[in-house]
């Protein structure tokens, strides 16, 4: 029978499967950060059950942790911190702690030791789960209870999902990147489009993409309201792959590559619902609004909420607007920022520093504005620094950090103050997201760095430099220092 | 988890689309290591303005949500369920309401009820005219009545014979256990292990 990608990895973890009941599915990795594992835990002892596979368990301390030196200085952030520390302690579960060479945001640290592979099942109680379907892995967010569920069983009972493709067709232009991509995907489907499916990215557009930038993508499929997001598996992401910490070896990888390779949906496969994109009429995308769905081109204005022919399009516009601070009709490019913010697990890897680096060499943030750049793990800030990228970021005044999830979501001391404005390479826009009252635009990693140094929302292409330089697909990934 | 047959109470209507996680709760709420006490963060930001709904004393003990399309997207934090649920909350009725959260209320016995939109828009209406009326949930029939308004709602049939046993999923799943051993036994050697480490307890 031919089927869809999501549902051979579906298929291929179905533990049992009874009438009226939902599938239980196998889970083939666990990964737990602090803030969403500690009622789980707690569940646990309650009940007197251990963790069924902690070798298929991984935790990383990512939300709360501060990014510059030092001990986490908020009293209640280090209960939680240390509540992670006690239960995987307690539970047998390895912990990649602050300060730990393989600490990280977890979605960052799961693809880079080579966890994340082809065909797996991956959860994590955060929406952002989503990051590892780039790798043709069905990845997606739970909530706590289920947490606890995988903890306890190695297992969750699932409704299938509906399939979505959104194919992607044409080339990128010069200085269009996975981030406008996925930004104009939502602003087509909306917020709840892709509501009760799992979405494959599909076409030229999508196959000629980096790992990295594959995993931009699929982290935002979430802000469609899609559970997941996937791409099938190709030399590009064996490539990846190959000699990572947890990459299989010798026979093991053969047969892993020839078992990944069948990983693809079928030519004549059904896809419950199809969105096509042509890539080549794309530019820099960023949102102007409150969710991530509302969303123009860099090249256009701030819309009239009248302008919208659904009353609660209009009624959301207008909220967003108030809460923005925005007048309809000032063009985007004359936005004000008082902060740019470089990092999360959508755009907080090595080649988007590469990319955010490249805009501002030889330039200065501007004057008014400060520039956050966050490493999504301390092997990223490794690398960058063996890549001198540090030195550029802090010679043109911008703030170089240590990793974590940090301005995202602002759960550490990294928040905008009220009324502040961001241009921000993460995921949110929500109200308050960044903190209480700051205002949100979400923008690629070059549109974040040329708007640090314009000091409003801009491109690459507004300032007098070249457009950064295609980087190769495979990157070294650097030894413990 | 308490057993859900049907529920009254007073109906809150919150005319907004959109109501991410991040309004229902805050992250800076979410450092707490309790899945109680969540109810000082509920719509934190919102419940400063003095004309948000539930600083009205009329719905001080609201517990049916009415809100607009789109409940719940965003984050997957499940304090977003226990927020409401510490606040008072027992039934959410929307038109669309984001996947994860949908679940995360199931595992908790917070009642999602997908009541189509010109239905809430009667709700709404119905509730503007009798401010702190109640409004009944019944999960066996499963319809809203607000006054003259008898309004079906959808939820899947797994979940709701969960919520009206009041069967926790853990539980479920335990008694297959054996299937998930057989299976173990079959997963393909090449797949990735962590490296766990020997517990302590």
């Amino acid at each position: 029978m031919s089927g869809t990608l999501a549902e051979k990895v579906w298929e291929a973890h179905v533990v049992r499967r009874a009438e009226g009941e939902p599938d239980l599915l196998y889970i083939d990795l666990h990964l737990l950060h602090e803030v969403t594992s500690p009622q789980a835990f707690d569940g646990l002892r309650l009940a007197g059950r251990p963790v069924r596979r902690p070798d298929l368990t991984l935790a990383t301390e990512d939300h709360n942790v501060p990014t510059t030196p030092g001990p986490i200085t908020d009293p209640v952030s280090q209960v939680q911190v240390e509540t992670l520390r006690r239960n995987c302690e307690e539970f047998g579960v390895r912990l990649y702690p602050m300060g730990d060479v393989e600490q990280g945001i977890v979605h960052v640290v799961g693809p880079q030791l080579g966890l994340t592979q082809p065909g797996m099942t991956v959860v994590c109680g955060d929406s952002h789960t989503s990051t590892h379907g780039a790798f043709g892995a069905l990845a997606f967010g739970i909530g706590t209870s289920e947490v606890e569920h995988v903890l306890a069983t190695q297992t969750l009972p699932l409704k299938p999902f509906r399939t979505l493709a959104v194919n992607v067709r044409g080339q990128l232009a010069e200085g269009v990147t996975a981030k406008d991509i996925v930004l104009a995907v939502i602003a087509k489907i909306g917020t709840g489009g892709g509501q009760g499916y799992v979405i494959e990215y599909r076409g030229e557009a999508i196959q000629a993409l980096s790992m990295e930038a594959r995993m931009t993508v699929c982290n935002m499929s979430i802000e469609a309201g899609a559970r997941a997001g996937m791409i099938a598996p190709d030399e590009t992401t064996f490539a990846y792959l190959k000699g990572r910490p947890h990459a299989p070896t010798g026979s093991d990888w053969d047969a892993a590559v020839a078992e990944w390779s069948a990983l693809r949906s079928d030519d004549d496969a059904v896809f419950d619902a199809e969105v096509d994109l042509d890539a080549s009429e794309l530019t820099p995308f960023v949102t102007w609004g409150t969710n991530p769905g509302q969303g123009l081109p860099l090249g256009e204005s701030v819309p009239d909420p009248e302008s919208f022919a659904d009353e609660s399009d209009r009624v959301a516009a207008q909220n967003a607007l108030t809460y923005m601070g925005l007048e309809p009709g000032t063009p985007l490019r004359e936005i004000k920022v008082d902060t740019v913010f470089v990092g999360s697990c959508t755009n907080g890897r090595i080649e988007d520093l590469r990319a955010a680096a490249a805009v501002v060499k030889g330039h200065k943030v501007a004057d008014g504005v400060r520039m956050l750049v966050v490493p999504g793990s301390a092997r990223v800030r490794l690398q960058a620094e063996a890549e001198g990228l540090d030195a550029i970021f802090t010679e043109a005044g911008a703030e170089w950090r240590l990793p974590g999830c940090s301005m995202c979501l602002g759960m550490n001391p990294d928040t905008l103050a009220p009324g502040e404005r961001s241009a921000s390479t993460s995921n949110r826009n929500f109200e308050g997201r960044q903190g209480k009252g700051g205002r949100t635009h979400l923008v690629s990693p070059l549109v974040a760095a040329a708007t640090a140094v314009r000091g409003t929302l801009s491109s690459p292409a507004d300032l007098a430099v070249e457009h950064p330089v295609e980087h190769p697909v495979e990157h070294p990934v650097v030894q413990e220092a | 988890m308490e057993k859900f047959e049907t529920h009254t109470g007073v109906g809150v209507p919150l005319r907004r689309s959109n109501v991410d996680t991040d309004q229902i709760i805050p992250a800076e709420y979410l450092k707490r290591v309790s899945r109680t006490g969540f109810e000082d963060g509920l719509f934190a930001a919102w419940r400063k303005d003095e004309s948000f709904v539930l600083n009205n004393p009329v719905y001080a003990h609201g517990s049916v949500l009415v809100a607009g399309p789109d409940f719940g997207t965003g984050s997957s934090r499940e304090h977003a369920v226990w927020a409401l649920m510490n606040y008072g909350f027992r039934t959410v009725i929307s038109s669309r309401f984001a996947d994860i959260f949908r679940g995360n209320s199931g595992k908790q016995g917070l009642l999602t009820a997908v009541v189509a939109q010109d239905d809430v828009e009667l709700i709404w209406k119905y509730l503007d005219n009798n401010p702190g009326a109640e409004i009944t949930v019944d999960l066996v029939s499963r319809t809203v009545t607000a006054g003259e308004i008898v309004a079906p709602f959808d939820i899947d049939d797994y979940t709701r014979w969960r919520l009206l046993e009041g069967l926790d999923d853990i539980g479920l799943t335990l008694r297959h256990e054996d299937e998930v051993t057989r299976f173990e036994k079959s997963r393909p050697s090449h797949k990735p292990v962590t490296t766990p480490v020997e517990p302590v307890s």
